[in-house]
């Protein structure tokens, strides 16, 4: 079994707001990051394929197929886009950088044609990260 | 347990080309990559060592004696080489970097554990970045890994 990850940056706005509690409550939990007007970071995506080596091409999937599914599936949806009015999955949830690695690991573990999903490295800054494994 | 890694960099050539695909086969799978000519990239490496911290040295393994397997093991026969025709092990197989991820395991992980290794840690992972966009990472065969650790 061998890992490959393919890395794409996208840059797109967001806030963070739960309807359900008081504008109070939001400011305090979500601090600078409840401005209703939004803000943006530069995001960094891995996309991690687990898989065996194919012996005639000696590779796991073709990394150009990758990065097609990529731009269709995530960069389509979220590249230069306010998440949460141009991004339905963000209409009910809250675009926190974890939920953006599930929602991305929803629009892709089904499209992948050769090998396995096995993780998504969503970075907000180069100093915060998160991983999701899909479980 | 701790997993010290250590980071190298070494520059090859290599052309993608499958002898089990025709012409025309290898151009629609490798694209640019089957150019005959070759092309290079400058790789990083990094080599993960798991181990527990030696009481006497406070060190997980040493150092010097890893540079000095993965200098032997892996710079020395890859670094400013062409991989297609220079490295023996790539006679017969194509030098994608998930095959040289593979190979490279395979080299310090006999290394490292035969007598003379950097210390009783193990070899817990290679990580092999081609370019920017993309990398590859290899942590053995379930049969390579201790009972009972998760790969991730």
């Amino acid at each position: 079994m061998i890992y490959v990850t393919r890395r794409v940056e996208f840059s797109a706005s967001h806030y963070y707001h739960n309807p359900s509690l008081s504008p109070e409550e939001n400011r305090r939990i979500f601090g600078k990051c409840n401005n209703p007007h939004g803000h943006g970071h530069n995001y960094t995506l891995e996309v991690s394929v687990a898989g065996e080596v194919d012996p005639v091409t000696g590779m796991v999937i073709d990394l150009k197929d990758l990065k097609k599914l990529l731009e269709q599936e995530v960069l389509q949806l979220m590249d230069h886009r306010f998440l949460n009015v141009e991004v339905p999955a963000f209409a009910s949830t809250i675009p926190t950088t974890e939920n953006m690695a599930i929602e991305i690991w929803k629009l892709l573990a089904p499209k992948l044609a050769l090998g396995k999903l096995h993780r998504i490295r969503l970075s907000e800054t180069p100093d915060l990260f998160v991983d999701y494994y899909g479980d | 347990m701790v997993y010290l890694t250590r980071r190298y960099r070494f520059s090859a050539a290599h052309r993608l080309h499958s002898e089990a695909l025709d012409a025309g086969e290898n151009a629609r799978v490798y694209g640019k990559c089957n150019n005959p000519y070759g092309h290079g990239h400058n790789y990083v490496l990094e080599v993960t060592v798991a181990g527990r911290v030696d009481p006497q040295t406070g060190m997980v393994c040493d150092l010097a004696r890893l540079d000095g397997a993965v200098e032997h093991e892996v710079l020395d026969s890859f670094d400013q080489m062409n991989l297609n025709l220079d490295a023996e092990c790539f006679r017969s197989r194509v030098p994608t970097t998930e095959n040289l991820c593979i190979e490279i395991f395979n080299l310090l992980r006999r290394r490292l554990y035969g007598a003379g290794g950097p210390s009783s840690a193990r070899l817990a992972r290679i990580r092999l970045e081609e370019t920017n966009s993309n990398y590859f990472e290899y942590d053995g065969e379930p049969d390579q890994k201790e009972p009972g650790r998760k790969a991730r």
